[in-house]
């Protein structure tokens, strides 16, 4: 196994561990306030020390694991269920579908994505689901184009030329057929997206328009920090690192899943 | 060439008409009514009335979009809500502030992230390579505004070197205006310098395995010599255009960062309009914003032909 592949992995695993045991346990409630032992620097009983209200670090960072993976699942859900039928449509189609697919796609790129999403869970209201939507819409145009791109090709094999000869559908064909020749392209965009996902999400709840107090995420966490930041350094150190850590694991798990599914990439490393 | 040159232009003019049909009509859905914001909420119902007249807000949605793509082209963006003065002059002096931060975000990310990446690539499988490909892994994975908080906490608290935020502004000279714009500008760079050292990288080995760079070396011309006269011109055309695409990430990258080091930029302006609902001010901006994306993807898609004369040529 490539050390890439391995790192990643681990801390993907890790990152989704942490995220299902804080659902059942923390070592305190993340949101138990107690104000006596506030800014608190990292003892055994506080591994990662309390904020300015006294809450446990450790226990906001494992409960923001779990908000952050949720609010990136469903964001690659929709970008991925709305993107990949529409670009295997215009793949299948071309002609006049396929222009508007593609046109519509451009177009969506010029929108700075988060930009767009900061206006949309700004003025549609702040919160975890609205911030769900806005990164959801910009995974979109990214999964039409991965999966137009990459089906393209596919559609001229002759396999595929046969089955349509014999009568075959276009959506048994594309399901049953193209998908599976793409799927190890989509795999390794879906994890991209999810890195980038998790970033976004962090962005949008440091600027308070993430998931709303007193559920911690990480973004948040780091915007009180901030406040803090001459008498206790060390409360925007972990949050970060946290988020970090996950992306990286993302980031190295997509290079090591494509270096292993599409063997011509690896000549160029 | 021409014939290119015509159809992109159509195209750009297509693009920027549909951007701000998109950008009107989502602001017409989104919750929010002028009058009751300027007014507030206990202002009475025939003065509501007699303010959505004066703002023009009673005519038919396709008149006012007439209305105000016809401002925008002849520079007149409105007023603003909240703040009572016309658009066009808050925009100044914000603009003052972050187009020069994404400037300096892109010199310094392309003076760190190419020279990082033709390292490398030369020195492909060695220590080197290893170690600009691992710190650019991590460059990647940092959210650019925890990075300025890092460079705050770094070169502010640690060493005060440099102030944790604010702008002093121009009038006290260049030197004092760019130095309070250093630390975002960093934080802006060096994650986009990362992307920029990986695509340098993979392209520049794509073109040190060409026979040209391989007759170079034949005719006795020396490895580093091949490298740089013949590998890496080659190498950057496509890195012409990851450096358009990251400009609209630059853009986007200033809203927050912006807010981290709390400097009176468009992203400023852009939190206070949503949160004052100054809708008018938001729905210039984002179509401005998504305009010079627009606009500078076709410079770059001319770029491209320029640099590579076979793209102009239909297929």
């Amino acid at each position: 196994m490539k050390p890439n592949l391995l790192i990643g992995a681990v801390l993907s695993a890790l990152m989704l561990g942490v995220a299902l045991l804080s659902l059942v346990w923390t070592p305190y409630p993340p949101t138990a306030i107690d104000i006596l032992h506030k800014l608190a620097a990292p003892t055994a009983a506080h591994p990662l020390g309390t904020d300015p209200f006294g809450r446990d670090v450790l226990s906001m960072i494992m409960t923001g694991a779990a908000n952050t993976l949720a609010v990136a699942v469903i964001a690659v859900v929709i970008g991925a269920g709305i993107g990949v039928p529409l670009g295997s449509l215009a793949a299948a189609r071309e002609g006049w579908i396929d222009d508007v697919v593609s046109r519509t796609t451009d177009l969506a790129f010029a929108f700075p994505a988060l930009l767009t999403a900061v206006m949309i869970t700004a003025l549609a209201g702040p919160g975890a689901v609205n911030a769900m939507i806005a990164i959801g819409i910009f995974n979109v145009p990214v999964f039409t184009r991965v999966a137009r791109g990459a089906s393209r090709a596919i559609w001229q094999r002759d396999f595929v030329v046969a089955a349509r000869a014999i009568g075959k559908r276009d959506v048994a064909i594309a399901v049953r057929d193209v998908l599976p020749n793409v799927a190890a392209v989509l795999l390794v965009q879906v994890t991209i997206q999810f890195a980038l996902a998790i970033i976004a999400d962090a962005g949008l709840s440091y600027v308070g328009l993430g998931t709303q107090p007193p559920y911690p995420s990480w973004g948040k966490m780091l915007n009180d920090a901030q406040t803090f930041i001459y008498r206790a350094p060390l409360l925007a150190i972990f949050p970060g690192a946290a988020i970090t850590l996950a992306v990286l694991g993302l980031n190295l798990l997509g290079d090591g899943l494509r270096d292993l599914l599409d063997p011509r990439l690896r000549l160029s490393r | 060439m021409s014939v290119f040159l015509l159809r992109r232009t159509l195209g750009l003019v297509a693009s920027l008409i549909a951007a701000s049909l998109i950008v009107f009509v989502v602001m017409q859905v989104l919750p929010g009514d002028p009058a009751s914001i300027i007014l507030g909420t206990s202002a009475q119902p025939d003065t509501l009335a007699a303010v959505r007249h004066q703002l023009g807000l009673d005519l038919p949605a396709w008149q006012r979009y007439f209305a105000w793509i016809g401002g925008m082209l002849t520079g007149d963006l409105g007023v603003s809500y909240t703040y009572q003065v016309p658009v066009a002059g808050l925009l100044g002096s914000r603009l003052a502030v972050s187009v020069p931060l994404a400037l300096m975000a892109i010199v310094l990310s392309t003076a760190i992230g190419i020279p990082a990446g033709v390292l490398a690539a030369a020195r492909r499988g060695r220590a080197a390579d290893a170690a600009t490909m691992g710190a650019a892994q991590i460059g990647l994975a940092i959210p650019n505004f925890w990075l300025g908080l890092l460079l705050i906490l770094l070169f502010s608290v640690r060493l005060a070197w440099l102030p944790a935020s604010g702008f002093v502004g121009w009038g006290q000279g260049a030197w004092p205006a760019l130095r309070t714009l250093l630390l975002p500008a960093l934080a802006l760079a060096l994650p986009e310098a990362a992307i920029l050292a990986r695509v340098t990288r993979s392209a520049v080995l794509e073109t040190l395995g060409e026979d040209y760079v391989r007759m170079a070396r034949a005719k006795g011309l020396s490895g580093r010599a091949a490298l740089w006269r013949h590998a890496v011109p080659n190498a950057l055309i496509p890195v012409v255009t990851i450096l358009g695409l990251q400009l609209s990430f630059l853009i986007a990258g200033t809203v927050i960062i912006e807010n981290v080091f709390t400097l009176p930029g468009l992203g400023r302006l852009v939190f206070q309009a949503i949160a004052g609902r100054d809708l008018i001010v938001v729905q210039d901006l984002v179509v401005l914003l998504a305009a010079a994306v627009i606009v500078v993807n076709f410079a770059v898609d001319l770029l491209y032909a320029a640099l590579d004369p076979r793209l102009a040529k239909p297929a």
